[in-house]
């Protein structure tokens, strides 16, 4: 499979997920997406050297992967590209903050200290995210922005950007492809024709973007997804699971629970 | 005057200044008519279908549709009596699933979710194509999102058929199918095409439109049958007359 179709695909295989019928699929669209934020708020919020207490907050990962039946290695692969980006943000701290520190017993350097934290808060976020999304239809992701009364103007282009990215990645296929088989001896697409391909991509995915907008508005499309409440009303569950990880994330924020547990075991043992 | 009819007056209408695709249109269709739209590329047969559901504002002339004149504030009700499918399917279908494009339309105009389901079931089996409810539009060959394509408009139930090459990708068999569903839909329906043997089947009446203007507007069998119209007009006979020559 070429690697655009290998992308088509891992965006079918997403949307796919997100309709399955899982609990956490089930569970009502602005919750999922209200914890999600308060998830990424509370993580960005620790100090650049707490590595401990932010590792407290992987429990909501942990447990959201398997109660959404999520497969972990599935989604580090399909986050090759974004997770080395996101860990390369602190990857300077070491040669600039040389500052000795002691974590665990282990002797390190400040920098190391605050560039595994941050690369930490960047792949929580980013897997929250994950979850997120891989739980989620993006109409209930669009449905739910609007209970927050993000404009509806905001919220199609976010649902329209959704939908453009696998129509520009077909167009993109069906143009190399076109290309390809008119210059069989050559690796890629030699430059002196990138700017009328760019051209001809931008004019022809915006041609289908409007189409498929088109099409949504003739069926009624107003910008607004009052069908997906149908759905999912909200119910007590909903609000429980809300609460309770807003419980436990304040409790992680507060206190440093493994560094408590550790202490407690290691008391129990000497 | 019958309760199903679009009446269109003086249409004219180009997305350039000074170069006009539609020039002074003008027909009536009623309740059981079915009419075939023909003409060479470029005649403005898709534009003439997209001006009648909204999608170009900026016109000359008037359209009507069952007496709602057609303008910025009538165009949800004009569209939720008429099913319009596009030429590629690619831009009728976005949803993850068959059953979610097809349910699309229902329930953005609130039906509830029991009649949605309904609808959509009724809609998959009169195109006989149940079996892809749960199927992804990615996993579908092109004559399996035509049909998908059709079922989202008749989830609908509306008054009013439009088609957009409605045969192309479609393999005889399929091609049978369609002709078979426009058949049985008894309401009015209007179909631009160049397959005058699909047209010659389903059609009753056709217009034969060339540099944007009507050139005729009369029975199919009349004016498929006159090859020197045809032939004026960038088009040839049926197939199926060609044989018989």
């Amino acid at each position: 499979m070429s690697k655009i179709n290998s992308a088509i695909y891992e965006i079918h295989h997403l949307e796919k997920l997100a309709s399955r019928d899982q609990w956490v699929n089930q569970i009502h669209p602005l919750v999922k997406l209200c914890l999600t934020i308060l998830y990424i708020a509370m993580v960005v919020s620790y100090s650049k050297y707490d590595l401990i207490g932010l590792a407290a907050m992987g429990v909501y990962l942990f447990i959201s992967f398997q109660l959404a039946e999520l497969s972990f290695k599935d989604a580090l692969w399909r986050l090759r590209v974004v997770l080395p980006i996101v860990c390369a943000v602190g990857i300077v701290n070491p040669f600039f903050d040389r500052i000795p520190v002691e974590i665990g017993g282990l002797h390190l350097n400040a920098g190391v200290l605050s560039m595994l934290t941050l690369m930490m808060k960047g792949s929580f976020a980013v897997l929250a995210s994950y979850i997120l999304i891989a739980t989620t239809t993006i109409e209930s992701i669009c449905y739910a922005l609007r209970l927050l009364h993000v404009p509806t103007i905001l919220v199609t282009q976010i649902l329209l950007t959704y939908r453009y990215i696998t129509l520009l990645l077909e167009e993109v296929n069906r143009i190399t492809q076109a290309y390809a088989l008119r210059a069989p001896n050559q690796k890629g697409v030699h430059f002196k024709v990138w700017g009328s391909l760019t051209g001809q991509l931008l004019l022809r995915s915006i041609d289908r973007a409007n189409d498929v907008f088109e099409s949504m508005t003739l069926r009624g499309y107003r910008g607004e997804f009052k069908y997906v409440g149908e759905k999912h009303r909200m119910r007590r569950t909903d609000l429980l699971y809300f609460a309770v990880w807003g419980l436990l994330f304040g409790l992680f924020r507060r206190i440093p629970v493994i560094l408590v547990l550790g202490n407690l075991v290691g008391g129990i043992f000497a | 005057m019958s309760h199903i009819h679009i009446d269109v007056e003086h249409l004219s209408f180009g997305y350039e200044k000074g170069r006009r695709i539609l020039d002074d249109v003008s027909f009536h269709a009623g309740e059981h008519d079915s009419v075939g739209l023909v003409g060479a590329n470029g005649v403005g047969k898709s534009t003439l279908l997209k001006l009648m559901v909204g999608l170009h504002p900026g016109f000359e002339g008037a359209i009507r549709v069952e007496e709602i004149p057609l303008q910025k504030e009538t165009l949800s009700q004009i569209r939720e009596k008429i099913g319009y499918v596009f030429q590629d399917s690619d831009s009728q279908l976005f949803m993850s699933t068959a059953y979610e494009d097809i349910a699309f339309a229902p329930r953005n105009y609130g039906l509830p979710e029991k009649e949605v389901e309904r609808r959509v079931n009724e809609a998959l089996e009169t195109v006989g194509i149940s079996y892809l409810k749960d199927r992804h539009p990615y996993q579908m060959s092109g004559g399996e999102k035509k049909l998908v394509s059709i079922a989202t408009i008749l989830s609908m139930t509306p008054d009013i058929i439009l088609m957009d090459e409605p045969s192309v990708a479609l393999d005889p068999r399929n091609r049978r199918n369609l002709i078979r569903i426009l058949n049985s839909f008894e309401h009015l329906k209007i179909i631009a095409s160049h397959d005058l043997d699909m047209i010659l089947d389903t059609c009753s009446r056709t217009i034969l439109m060339a540099g944007g203007k009507i050139i005729c507007d009369g029975p199919t069998e009349e004016i498929l049958s006159d090859q020197k119209l045809l032939e004026e007009n960038g088009l040839e006979l049926p197939l199926c007359m060609q044989r018989r020559n």
